[in-house]
């Protein structure tokens, strides 16, 4: 404290001066209202994440090591840190498994749960659970017809069926007759909806082909193979951005003009399409899904906001071609596009 | 040393006549032939390839022969070094990802450290190498079965190639090498196409006929094969008689690791980037090249040239059903039928072999 003992009279005057404006500064300093604190608080209360921090639970049915998944989880990831959310992760391709995952998300009381009905059957019940317990769950990607019956408050994803007719027009407008459906994992009902889908709109002829798609030698050879047998193919549709590169090679390889394009992306597809190596790319937007199952349960819990109506939430198509590459190449080349 | 010619145990036989020693008979050159454990695989061989002949019109064709080749090649190189292991009796369940792990290593290593590729690769071999190695030695010091071993280091190695991989990239595969220094020479050793009259074979079809050459040199004209045989058919006499048991089957492992890099170059270099998640399911593909070539589950009998007559089998089933245009729908139903008369033609044609007089 300033002390003003034994000073003069005018001493002590200055010396009131001296407390009067550091209290002044002490004050300006320990402001109350206004300010950058405010607005710092104001912008949490409106925008940004306010209140207690919930945990939300993501169950999904990927395998491990699948680019795609690995957006869906970037999506997840980049609302979770917006929202003040604690994001949880977990997956198994086994239907019985994933329910297994559902229940111990139940049993953590989490807040929300994210799930995909790829087997939608094994999940029913442990859905049910969950919604009885008060914890409101989200679908994403798979399971747009069961997601609401099964008591899901929304859907977040691709129709494939509709994805599939996008392709086709895609394919039909790069003029090839003749095409191939190349699928990468045999007894998937998503796949084998994208090439019906396609083949609705697509005008020519279209086949599908198997390829073992956790072996990249083989899944070269049997399109070479493919091309080779059949010179008349002159398009070819793959399911999955890494093979849409190999059926490139192949084409080369069998010295055939067959056209490609493909579902999905990542970073070296885009260069590819910019380059007119492969000729479009039909997204589903794999971080939308995640980025919104997660907004959507924040929104559900702190305003009590649904999207989409009850009706499914259509993350794609959306169609990457020569014209738009270039616009994309930034998001793809970091991994969330 | 190591000039002794090692014929092939052969699988217990029914009693020996009780006039004559059976060890000491002279054998015709047909019979000889008749024994040796290959010959069942190749006319499995021959019934398939004459099958597709007639049921595939493209089959035929010169550039077919070559994505064929191709095909057979990929399993091929892998089932080298893991039918040496399987006559020294035992698996090696981690085959199938130690491919993707070497291939992960080059690319990553090169990429992030920005290296001549070449670097990488050689990086790649050493750690890989080591990882048969440790292969080896849990299977050596712990005296579990190599099955279980395997299996271990098959789980560890799948979640390390994702774990590492998104550590280190951020993504769940590699960054492309295809425009670092090195690359144009790497491909044309490991990923290359040669043009061999007017038909282009790729170089990994010479990459796998080499390594059968090599191998079956060492199994049949050196003492290292006999051992293999020993370790294989009955690992207790042959450390009585002083076979190096545990260093021999270290060497095996290390052997099937030599070929999953060779494989994984093969990955890197023909696709620039590696999936992360690939690889999970080969390994038993590599076993049914080596039991098709008539390798014995149990150890102690089989060949490499079987071994890549079975990939060979595999290949052209593989390719054969695309080029018959048989219902996709069918197609693992179909590799699974072709692959039982395949291997029904091998057994049937090694029991009457052994039951002839």
């Amino acid at each position: 404290m300033t002390s003003t003992k034994g000073r003069s009279g005018r001493g002590r005057a200055r010396g009131a001066a001296a407390v009067l404006a550091a209290g002044v500064l002490v004050l300006g300093a320990c402001s109350g209202s206004g300010g950058k604190k405010a607005e710092e608080r104001e912008s949490k209360a409106a925008g940004g994440a306010s209140g207690p921090r919930l945990k939300i639970a993501m169950v999904t049915h990927s395998g491990p090591g699948d680019t795609f998944w690995d957006i869906v989880q970037k999506g997840a990831r980049a609302a979770a840190a917006k929202d003040n959310v604690e994001f949880l992760y977990s997956a198994d391709p086994d239907g019985g498994k994933q329910a297994q995952l559902v229940q111990a998300a139940v049993d953590k009381k989490v807040d929300g749960i994210v799930v995909t009905f790829a087997k939608p059957d094994a999940l029913k019940d442990v859905v049910a659970r969950a919604t009885a317990a008060r914890i409101p769950v989200v679908s994403i990607n798979s399971g747009a017809d069961v997601s609401a019956r099964y008591g899901a408050v929304a859907h977040f994803g691709q129709d494939e069926a509709i994805a599939g007719e996008a392709a086709g027009r895609e394919m039909a407008r790069i003029g090839a007759k003749k095409a191939l459906c190349v699928i990468h994992e045999q007894g998937n009902v998503g796949l084998e909806d994208r090439c019906a889908g396609a083949r609705k709109t697509f005008g020519g002829q279209m086949q599908n082909l198997f390829v073992q798609g956790t072996n990249m030698p083989q899944v070269k050879s049997s399109i070479t193979a493919k091309l080779q047998a059949d010179k008349g193919v002159d398009g070819v549709l793959t399911l999955g951005a890494p093979f849409a590169a190999t059926a490139v090679d192949s084409a080369k390889e069998a010295s055939s003009d067959a056209k490609v394009g493909t579902f999905d992306m990542n970073k070296d597809l885009i260069d590819a399409v910019k380059d007119g190596r492969i000729w479009f790319a039909v997204d589903q937007q794999p971080y939308l899904q995640g980025y919104e199952a997660v907004d959507g349960l924040w929104l559900l819990k702190h305003n009590g906001n649904v999207l989409g109506g009850g009706r499914p939430v259509l993350t794609g198509p959306a169609i990457v071609t020569k014209a738009n590459a270039a616009a994309l190449e930034g998001f793809a080349s970091r991994g969330t596009r | 040393m190591g000039h002794a010619v090692a014929q092939p145990p052969r699988p217990p036989e029914p009693a020996p006549s009780p006039a004559d020693d059976e060890r000491l008979a002279r054998r015709s050159p047909v019979r000889r032939l008749l024994g040796r454990p290959e010959l069942g695989a190749l006319l499995g061989a021959v019934a398939v390839f004459a099958f597709f002949s007639v049921a595939a019109d493209a089959f035929l064709q010169a550039s077919s022969f070559s994505t064929v080749l191709y095909a057979s090649s990929t399993f091929g190189i892998m089932a080298v070094g893991v039918s040496l292991l399987m006559i020294g009796g035992e698996f090696d369940l981690s085959a199938g990802v130690l491919v993707t792990t070497s291939a992960l290593i080059a690319a990553l290593v090169s990429y992030q450290l920005t290296l001549n590729v070449w670097a990488g690769v050689v990086v790649s071999l050493v750690l890989t190498l080591l990882l048969g190695m440790v292969n080896g030695l849990l299977y050596v010091n712990t005296g579990l079965p190599s099955f279980v071993v395997t299996l271990a280091t098959f789980f560890m190695l799948a979640g390390a190639n994702l774990g590492v991989t998104k550590a280190v990239t951020g993504n769940v595969a590699t960054d492309s090498v295809r425009d670092m220094d090195g690359f144009d020479s790497a491909r044309a050793v490991f990923a290359s196409d040669v043009d061999l009259a007017g038909v282009n074979v790729n170089v990994t079809v010479f990459w796998w006929l080499l390594l059968v050459a090599a191998a079956t040199w060492l199994l049949l004209r050196t003492r290292t094969g006999n051992w293999i045989f020993a370790v294989g058919g009955a690992a207790a006499s042959a450390r009585a008689v002083g076979v190096p048991v545990a260093r021999t089957r270290i060497g095996l492992f290390m052997g099937v690791a030599f070929c999953a890099w060779l494989s994984g170059m093969h990955l890197v270099f023909a696709f620039a980037t590696v999936q992360s998640g690939e690889g999970v399911g080969n390994e038993f593909f590599f076993i049914i090249c080596a039991v098709i070539g008539g390798c014995l589950l149990t150890g102690g009998y089989g060949s490499a040239i079987g071994a890549a007559i079975g990939a060979f089998i595999f290949g052209m089933t593989n390719k054969g059903i695309v080029y018959a245009e048989w219902n996709p729908d069918w197609f693992k139903f179909f590799l699974g039928a072709m692959l039982l008369i395949a291997t029904v033609v091998n057994l049937i044609v090694r029991r009457r072999v052994e039951r002839a007089p």
